[in-house]
């Protein structure tokens, strides 16, 4: 039997060697979706952390009433629950984000990282480790989500939440703030992070040789 | 507007227009995930379709009788235990998300239970993806464009009916199952192809669906040339207005 990880491990794993955008490859409606600024991009990645957070915390907690054949149901059941409080606060005090990124935040509840989480980690591990899962793999999604938005946003309008960074003669690319931006900038990245991936596993190659 | 001429409109809309998956983004799991072999992506394809359009029919029952302010349902479920007055003003909205995504994953459910009894043939082909269509996006989108439509309008004669709900559920995956099978047959070539290591998989095949979100821009305001194209009366009327 394996050793359970301690709550750090999780953490750490989360944000680069297990980034659930970058390695996993979930989650991705959200991520092309809303990254087409920078300040919608955060308030997605936000909103993802609290629900992960908390459904993977209530999941731990009950974890061992749970029926093999009805728990996917029961997971999506907490999610959506939280999801509900997160849609009604965005609602209410932040309200032209939540016109803004409107259908994509009830998404959340079919987001594949919060029900995977929940499956693989919550249901097996005690809520401090599932904590820390959920705080590394929320950190995770938000730095690529703010990756790609920081892309597509510099690219796309010369600009930088709502800031002018780049001169004004630049011409704006309109076409990555799009739907095809947004293809193209993950794949790209998803590349160049493969292409490190690559390089770094050669070298210790190399050296243990 | 003429009601033949809005079904149109929408079919159109959610098949080509607006793509579910090139300009949505939903459903990017299977699209990424199942579009290695063109009869995969049919299957795939038409199991999405199939409950997307029951989880649209759901949808708008609930939504129409239980959920939307003064709802049959709940107003009279609620007239037993509060005045007539405020009875009528019992607003479930908040529920909906709970109970859509409830409806979806039981109708899922129902569905494989279904096709496992009575069609194994079919079954073997497409039953491994319905579990995973509980998860995915492209049906809670439909049932929240229909939430929207029915609940998010002003005037209550604007609401859709069920014709109209249908209609987007049935060519919304219709659109996905033209865009997942274009994109296997594409997939299915460049295995043949020398692709730089590190874009091997998932990052050629964004690269490949970039290309084809592009593609399908070319179908924007198609829609409002149709709109003008099937109501001549109305073009009239703005013609004479302007002049």
């Amino acid at each position: 039997m394996p050793v359970a990880p301690t709550p750090a491990e999780r953490f750490i794993q989360g944000i680069l060697p297990e980034n659930p955008v970058y390695r996993q490859l979930l989650g991705l409606c959200p991520t092309l979706a809303v990254t087409n600024g920078l300040k919608a991009a955060l308030t997605m990645a936000g909103a993802v952390a609290f629900v992960l957070f908390c459904a993977n915390i209530v999941t731990s907690m009950i974890r061992h009433l749970l029926k093999p054949h009805l728990r996917i149901v029961i997971f999506t059941l907490i999610i959506a629950t939280f999801v509900t409080i997160t849609d009604r606060f965005l609602a209410a005090y932040m309200y032209n984000m939540s016109k803004t990124l409107g259908p994509y935040i009830p998404l959340i509840i079919v987001n594949c990282i919060i029900i995977c989480r929940c499956e693989v980690c919550a249901s097996r591990q005690s809520m401090f480790t599932a904590a820390a899962d959920a705080l590394g793999q929320a950190g995770g999604f938000a730095l690529a989500l703010a990756s790609i938005a920081a892309v597509r946003e510099v690219l796309g309008t010369g600009q930088l939440f709502g800031i002018q960074v780049l001169p004004t003669v630049w011409p704006n690319w309109i076409i990555m703030i799009l739907p095809p931006g947004a293809f193209m900038t993950l794949g790209l990245l998803l590349g160049a992070v493969n292409w490190i991936q690559l390089r770094r596993s050669e070298k210790a190659g190399q050296t243990s040789e | 507007m003429h009601y033949l001429t809005d079904i149109i409109l929408i079919a159109l809309g959610a098949a080509l227009i607006n793509n579910f998956v090139l300009y949505y983004f939903v459903g990017i799991c299977p699209f990424i995930g199942v579009s290695r072999r063109i009869d995969m992506a049919i299957g795939m394809g038409f199991a999405v379709t199939f409950v997307i359009s029951i989880a649209a029919f759901l949808s708008w029952t609930i939504t129409t009788f239980m959920l939307k302010p003064g709802a049959p349902v709940s107003k009279w479920a609620a007239g037993f235990f509060m005045p007539a007055a405020s009875a009528a003003q019992v607003d479930l909205t908040v529920l909906s998300y709970i109970v859509y995504i409830f409806a979806i994953a039981s109708s899922v459910q129902f569905v494989e239970m279904y096709v496992r009894r009575f069609y194994p043939s079919l079954y073997r082909s497409f039953g491994v993806f319905l579990p995973l269509i509980t998860t995915n996006c492209a049906i809670l989108f439909a049932c929240l464009i229909i939430f929207s439509r029915i609940v998010g309008v002003d005037n209550p004669a604007d609401a859709w009916d069920i014709g109209r709900a249908l209609t987007l559920a049935v060519f919304g995956g219709i659109g996905f199952t033209i865009a997942i099978t274009i994109m296997a047959g594409i997939r299915e070539e460049l295995e043949l192809c020398d692709i730089p290591k590190p874009l091997k998989g998932a990052g050629i095949t964004l690269i490949v669906a970039s290309i084809l979100a592009m593609a399908f821009m070319g179908f924007t305001g198609v829609d409002s040339g149709l709109k003008s194209a099937l109501t001549p009366a109305a073009v009239e009327h703005t013609q004479s207005a302007e002049e």
